[in-house]
């Protein structure tokens, strides 16, 4: 152990699925680990905008880490969600043709899949889709048991608690400026909140892992913003489908194609679109493709309707193919060619939150060829999250208000969020406190009325918490704050 | 389980003005349920004046008009429940509350849905754009600025011409805001002449009809919309679309009823009021489930929400003594010219308030009730617009002997 507070064995840039899976497989060893996030929390770049699905592993190239990790990582996500009380449903996925021609697409990612050694994958016929699902136009499909659902930004915000509880240091609000000392003594690490200094780095920096890389003195990677829209529908509607459904995926495409993905939460996500765009901090939507979703979705399930959206969003890929090439290049995890014990992460575009342990398993292996790590007998693999009042029965609910009354009070009514939640989800270990933390832990704000309703309630909460003015209430921290200040006659308080 | 007569979920406008009429009706056994901190409901953040000149023959501000309800309830001492969120209510009248002191089941011979409405947001609309702060619907803004003395923003465009979009302009106005426009998505407004003239033209802030925002700017503050205007068919004009600096924008684009609850019970809704359809007392598809308010249909003013919340309490009481049946089922056909109509179904002939919204603004309009080919009544309408809901009385004897009725505009 070092002994100087920004001295570490290793460092990982950015808090993403990836980095905060690696720093909970570090956390097995006795290392110092620092995990250093540009945003107000962990998740907040690729992580927390996709379609939160655990692929079985029948898209990819066979021979390709992608397919290998796909594979492995689903056949043991259960156990990850299980361990890290993170949501898991293996509710099948249904990859549906159109047309005749399809059926041979259909046919080929079946033979794909076996190769990869996906279990249980079966086309089935236009009755049999019908049976499964009755709203859904298509003439057969090919159906894939094993692909589940879970919650992203719920598995991220997971595996950053449980590594810390493990003793990983968190640096939020932290952004890496610059590299530089590749020597014995360490790598330096320039950031907005002083320097770190580490035996390791790992660059899991996601969208800017090629800006990373190169203050490393690696320049042969290059990463294109891939932007994905989606629509949010209403719970109401959450009976229209059972399975995700897909459509059969295009060559060349950067993506799977606009499918209809049920939630964990029981919305359905229409997307995401798949569009090349300059910048890697454009997360708008489009009234272009809001519309063509809109479109898209409803040929496969023509009930649906526009007036069924609650939100909208998008989020980027990290895509190594130029857009003249499309498709997919398989991820890269390897020491630089330039810096000793620097390791890059690049490109883990789709399906990299499925294959989130065996990467993180890999990067571990790659330090532990070199030093022979210790394994931490205290470590514990076991993370509570914060417990859904809504989801309990009524037994428990009426012990859990006379334990805190704080579950009686129902601060977000659309999605039943209790006040007891909200406090808990405040507290969390990371210390983050803006109001997309809390939404993303709790589900508060998340429904139909948007935090019509909540949205002032948790401020005050908040403010009260941690003594707050006005102005230090956020969004989604730096400059997002939420108020002005007081109102002008106040001005004198 | 605890049995009332009647339980009210809901105590604002409505819930309080159906609690005080129950009273009045002589009903003692009744339960009202509200999820706030105190009675009143969105009352309370309604600090301007000009509420009650119809109910009270005088201009009182929110807070005002339902502290006269609310002294009703405390003298005569009719129960209420504070910080008490219905999470459930069933076919069978059983609602399940939550509190500070636990779960509670209740059943009731009677329930009166009066859990009002929800502001339309950001994601229901589709704006396209980025996600920044600073983007709020006019109802939070009211109450971040009335109840909690804090500032939303410095420079403001407003989306949608709406009343509480309106009140806000002057809202922030006053507090020494700036607000740069407000566009209205159509080529008139859905706000009340009087607010537009008193909130808008008063203090020269431009209103552009036919405009919208298409994009919004900013990555952690709002800093940014970009408005277009629309042409006849809602398609944006070419050329016409300009970026304008701002730190907030307000959104101020339409109300839904609040009927979380009736769908979970299996209450039949209208898809254009969004409201439960009902009979001519108000009651719901469900017997014994009674509607009233912002959560039957979104009112512009307040005395009609107290107004309605009395009407509907004949039926209440006509149930309670077993005297409500259902002597005929006529559906109320919408005919040219009209949006909705309440009632939908007529199951008696009762004398019968109608409640309408028309689709576009016109002038010297004639509203026509008729029977098949008879003529049944005929209103004529100097002038009429969306924004100001038309109520119509028809007596039990123009009721008497219809077979069907239809509604019409021209």
């Amino acid at each position: 152990m070092k002994q100087k507070n920004n001295h570490f064995d290793v460092v990982i840039i950015g808090g993403g699925v990836v980095g905060c899976a690696i720093a909970r497989e570090l956390s097995t060893y006795k290392v110092n680990v620092a995990v250093l996030e540009k945003e107000d929390d962990v998740s907040w770049g690729i992580s927390c905008r996709n379609s939160g699905v655990v692929h079985a592993g029948f898209n990819n190239r066979p021979g390709t880490l992608m397919a290998q990790f796909c594979v492995e990582g689903n056949k043991s996500f259960k156990e990850l969600c299980s361990q890290l009380d993170v949501p898991y449903k293996k509710i099948g996925k249904l990859v549906v043709a159109k047309k005749k021609e399809e059926i041979k697409e259909l046919q080929k990612l079946e033979q794909q899949g076996d190769i990869n050694g996906v279990d249980n994958l079966q086309i089935i016929d236009y009755s049999e889709l019908k049976r499964l699902e009755p709203n859904i136009n298509g003439i057969a499909a090919l159906y894939s048991p094993e692909t589940a659902i879970t919650s992203p930004y719920l598995l991220t915000i997971a595996l950053a608690e449980n590594a810390f509880d493990n003793g990983v240091s968190f640096f939020l609000n932290t952004q890496v400026k610059n590299i530089t000392n590749f020597n014995s003594s360490g790598i330096k690490i320039i950031t907005n909140r002083g320097e770190f200094i580490s035996s390791y780095v790992i660059n899991s920096a996601g969208l800017y892992a090629d800006k990373i890389a190169r203050m490393a003195g690696t320049k042969k990677y290059y990463l294109y913003p891939c932007r994905g829209e989606y629509h949010i529908l209403d719970k109401n509607v959450s009976w229209l489908i059972n399975h995700l459904i897909y459509p059969v995926p295009q060559t060349g495409a950067g993506g799977l194609g606009v499918h209809l993905t049920p939630t964990i939460d029981g919305n359905i996500m229409i997307g995401p679109s798949n569009e090349y765009i300059k910048r890697k901090d454009n997360f708008s939507t489009t009234s272009q493709i809001m519309k063509m979703l809109s479109a898209e979705a409803g040929e496969f399930l023509p009930l649906i309707s526009p007036r069924y959206i609650i939100r909208s969003y998008s989020g980027l890929r990290a895509k190594q193919a130029p857009s003249s090439e499309g498709g997919f290049w398989d991820f890269v995890i390897e020491e630089s060619d330039t810096v000793n014990n620097f390791i890059n992460l690049i490109g883990i575009e789709s399906p990299g939150l499925t294959a989130v342990q065996p990467i993180a398993k890999r990067v571990v292996e790659i330090i532990n060829k070199k030093e022979r790590l210790n394994s931490n007998p205290q470590f514990n693999p076991f993370r509570k999250g914060i417990l859904r009042f809504d989801e309990q029965g009524e037994e428990t609910k009426i012990a859990l208000i006379r334990q805190d009354p704080n579950y009686g009070e129902i601060v977000c009514r659309c999605e039943k969020v209790t006040k007891k939640e909200i406090l808990e989800a405040i507290n969390n270990p990371l210390g983050a406190r803006s109001l997309i933390s809390i939404k993303y832990r709790t589900r508060a704000m998340m429904g139909r009325c948007q935090g019509g309703y909540c949205q002032t309630r948790i401020m005050e909460i908040l403010r009260e918490s941690f003594k707050l003015g006005p102005k230090e209430l956020t969004l989604k921290g730096n400059d997002s704050y939420l108020l002005t200040g007081y109102r002008s006659s106040e001005v004198s308080k | 389980m605890p049995e009332k007569e009647v339980i009210i979920i809901g105590g604002g406008a409505a819930g309080l003005a159906a609690a005080v009429a129950c009273q009045q009706k002589g009903v003692e056994d009744i339960l009202l349920i509200e999820r706030g901190a105190y009675l009143g409901g969105i009352l309370n953040q309604c600090i301007h004046d000009g509420f009650g000149l119809e109910k009270f023959h005088t201009s009182l501000s929110g807070p005002e008009y339902a502290q006269r309800y609310v002294d009703h309830i405390k003298e005569k001492e009719i129960p209420f429940l504070l910080n008490s969120m219905v999470v459930n209510l069933t076919p069978q009248k059983e609602v399940i509350v939550v509190n500070n002191n636990g779960l509670t089941h209740y059943r009731a011979r009677v329930i009166i849905l009066a859990m009002g409405c929800r502001e339309r947001t950001r994601g229901a609309i589709s704006i396209p754009g980025a996600r920044p702060s600073g983007i709020y619907t006019a109802g939070v803004a009211q109450e971040l600025i009335n109840l909690k003395n804090y500032m939303v923003g410095q420079k403001i465009v407003v989306l949608g011409s709406g009343d509480v979009g309106l009140i806000m302009v002057r809202r922030l106005i006053l507090e020494g805001a700036e607000v740069i426009m407000v566009a209205e998505k159509l080529p008139y407004s859905s706000g009340l002449p009087r607010n537009i003239n008193q909130c808008l033209n008063d203090f020269d802030i431009p209103l552009l009809l036919s405009h919208t925002v298409v994009d919004i700017e900013g990555n952690g503050r709002l800093s940014g919309v970009t408005i277009a205007q629309l042409g006849p068919r809602g398609g944006i004009i070419p050329g016409t679309r300009r970026k304008i600096a701002c730190d907030t924008l307000l959104l101020s684009v339409g109300l839904i009823p609040e009927n979380e609850l009736s769908r979970e019970a299996g209450i039949v809704l209208d898809n254009i009021t969004g409201g439960p359809q009902v009979d001519e007392r108000g009651q719901t598809s469900i017997p014994g489930i009674f509607a009233c308010g912002n959560v039957l249909q979104v009112h512009d003013i307040v005395d009609n929400v107290s107004l309605e919340a009395e009407y509907i309490l004949e039926g209440v009481a006509e149930y309670l003594e077993g005297k409500l049946s259902q002597e005929q089922e006529i559906k109320v056909e919408i005919g040219e010219g009209l949006r909705y109509v309440v009632p939908q179904t007529l199951i008696s002939q009762k004398d019968t308030i109608f409640s309408f919204r028309v689709n576009q603004p016109g002038e010297k309009k004639i509203l026509i009730f008729e029977d098949g080919k008879k003529v049944i009544k005929k209103k004529s309408l100097r002038r009429v617009n969306p924004a100001e809901m038309v109520r119509v009385k028809l007596s039990s004897s123009e009721l008497e002997e219809i077979k069907t009725l239809k509604v019409k505009l021209v």
